[in-house]
């Protein structure tokens, strides 16, 4: 091992936030977490309460799991993990609910599941488990935002073209609405949960034609 | 001709490799193949001279699409005057005049995005253009209600073609039907527009004349010529439909007897009943129909074991009765909705039907099968040929699998018996 102590914003470092952002990313590339993606996408203010509890969540494992990764015995860190995780849910949850009730409500069960969301029981097994708390740190925060930034494009665009509003603001005016006599009608398909599916789709497209490395031969 | 043939050999340079247009040969190339044959010819390996290519089977699906497509321009107008009891001060003409001003542009739209979202992908790949959008550009128009607002069957399209058609490789690759795609986008997307009473005839007075409240339809001179007729835009299918709710509020007579309120079988027959622009009439359907069998171009199997699946189905509900609708007899159900013209022009898309024998068949029997089962089962969705349809699609490779596999054992156990037995 190296005497010089590693610079936490060192090169390979940055690389732990760049890469999930975009060549690696836990959603499209992995795709992990596409259960929440497509199930609290319909308004962008649920995707990114969403993504704020994922990324709260995902960083305090990976740190802890970081932490104390020399004493966990190796035949039973699953369920070390699944403690940790769940504990860090559940508080998630309870803040929530005080403070942002009504989203919550929307949420509902899909905050509980965050414990069983594939990104971060992955970076814990992939990352934290092997590495010290500064990297395990950035390595959460890279991927939390690969996944928020997904969770917020397909709410966007599933808001804008589902009910015609962003963050819950109307964009599309009402007299537009061929009930009021205009042409415009809201696409009720992008209400549903399928639509995120060809989103997701979407967005993949456009990453792997960016980038034709991430194209699998077969 | 003459004047075209030389226009097109001198454009051509341009669009070759170098030339200054070389980008756009797809599209020089489209344009070149569908005015004169093609002259470049296969040049190695064994292959098969026939006469019908990939454009003169699209040609003959267009071709026996003609008769539905006027049958529901005349339709449409019929009854969009019949609904407002103007039928006397309206002739054939009008019906005729107002139907192509509701239909034709929505055929235009059709083609229009369809092709050029095709386009667009062949020049970006550099693919030659393919005719496969020539029959899904006819299917879409006939299968959406007349009143159907223009940008949202561009929409619908453009959503098809994409996301059926040109991720998975294009015309041939399909893995599921693109207008029928572009239907149940439609369905799901703009629910108000496509279902319930209101969608499927147009009720939108002439010019000059007026409705009075009792539903009296009063021409320019304040003569009341017509009479609103409320239950006019309820489609055969909403008809039957409705029996059940009767059923549960006033007894199985009532809910029975409601089934009364529905067309006439000859009328349905017919196609004077309200629908899709191109699915009433089972007459002009089957006049596609005969076509598409003579030429060889649709399976009969598909079609005829689509028939037997649905009768067996309606024949199963009318056994168990359990609700008025179970009661609707088969010849009811088969001349309903859009399931004929389902059965004939969708289901038989040779794309994304199965493709071994048997499995035609299997294929054909669960779609019959199906569209009757949702039909009477989930009054959400009136109409259950898109989805089962759909569903098949899906599963058809599935099928396709096991009649090979199936096919691989017998021959196996046969060769088996064969060295046994010598």
């Amino acid at each position: 091992m190296s005497t010089t102590k590693e610079s936490l914003f060192s090169k390979k470092n940055m690389k732990l936030i760049k890469d999930p952002l975009n060549d690696s990313n836990p959603v499209s590339i992995q795709v992990l977490g596409i259960c929440s993606a497509l199930a609290i996408t319909i308004m962008l203010e649920n995707a990114f309460v969403m993504s704020m509890s994922v990324l709260f969540v995902l960083i305090a494992a990976n740190v802890v799991v970081s932490s104390i990764r020399n004493l966990i015995p190796d035949k039973i860190r699953i369920i070390v993990q699944l403690v940790i995780v769940a504990t860090l849910v559940i508080t998630v949850d309870l803040v929530l609910k005080a403070f942002v009730y009504e989203v919550s409500k929307q949420l509902s069960v899909f905050v509980g599941l965050i414990i069983t969301n594939c990104i971060i029981m992955g970076r814990l097994e992939a990352f934290a488990l092997a590495n010290k708390p500064g990297p395990a740190f950035l390595d959460a925060i890279g991927n939390a935002f690969g996944y928020t930034w997904i969770l917020l494009v397909v709410g966007f665009i599933r808001e804008i073209f589902g009910s015609g509003s962003i963050w819950g603001v109307k964009i599309v005016p009402d007299s537009l609405l061929i009930e009021n006599g205009g042409f415009y009608e809201h696409n009720g398909l992008m209400l549903l949960s399928p639509i995120a599916l060809f989103l997701v789709a979407s967005i993949i497209w456009v990453q792997r034609s960016k980038n034709r490395k991430l194209i699998e031969a077969n | 001709m003459k004047f075209l043939e030389r226009l097109v050999d001198k454009m051509e340079p341009n669009f070759e490799k170098g030339g200054k247009y070389e980008k756009w040969f797809p599209l020089f190339d489209g344009f070149a193949t569908f005015l004169f044959t093609p002259k470049h010819t296969t040049k190695k390996g064994v292959h098969i001279r026939d006469a019908v290519d990939l454009k003169r089977t699209m040609n003959t699906v267009i071709q026996a699409l003609i008769p539905c497509l006027l049958f529901g321009i005349w339709n449409t107008g019929f009854q969009h005057y019949s609904a407002l009891g103007l039928l006397e001060e309206f002739g054939f003409l009008d019906q005729v005049l107002f139907g192509a001003i509701k239909v034709l542009p929505i055929v235009i739209v059709s083609y229009a995005v369809g092709l050029g979202v095709e386009f667009g992908f062949c020049i970006a790949k550099g693919h030659p253009i393919e005719e496969g959008f020539l029959v899904s550009g006819m299917l879409i128009p006939l299968i959406v209600p007349a009143d159907t607002p223009l940008w949202m069957v561009a929409v619908a399209t453009i959503f098809a073609v994409v996301f059926v058609k040109e991720v998975f490789g294009g015309t041939g690759m399909n893995i599921l039907n693109p207008a029928l795609t572009a239907r149940a986008f439609l369905y799901f997307a703009y629910p108000k527009q496509l279902s319930g009473d209101k969608a499927w005839v147009n009720t939108e007075l002439p010019d000059g004349y007026v409705q009075t409240e009792s539903g009296k339809v009063l021409n320019e001179l304040g003569q009341a010529v017509g009479q609103f007729d409320a239950m006019a835009g309820a489609t055969q299918l909403s008809r039957f439909n409705a029996s059940i709710g009767i059923y549960k509020e006033q007894g199985i007579d009532a809910g029975i007897a409601a089934l009364d309120g529905a067309h006439s079988l000859l009328d349905s027959f017919l196609g004077l009943i309200p629908g899709s622009i191109g699915e009433t009439s089972v007459v002009a359907i089957l006049i596609g129909a005969g076509l598409l069998l003579h030429t060889g171009v649709a399976s009969w199997k598909i079609m005829a074991s689509g028939i037997f699946g649905a009768v067996f189905m309606t024949i199963i509900f009318n056994t168990a009765g359990m609700n008025p609708y179970m009661t609707v007899g088969p010849l009811e159900h088969l001349t309903a909705g859009g399931f004929m013209f389902g059965i004939v022009f969708m289901a038989t898309d040779p794309v994304s039907a199965a493709q071994t024998e048997v499995g035609k068949v299997i294929y054909g029997f669960f779609i019959g099968l199906m569209t009757i089962m949702i039909r009477v089962f989930n009054p959400a969705y009136p109409e259950g040929i898109m989805l089962a349809i759909l569903f098949m699609n899906v599963m058809s490779p599935l099928i396709d699998h096991y009649v090979v596999q199936g096919n691989i054992k017998d021959r196996l156990q046969r060769a088996k018996l064969h060295s046994l037995t010598h």
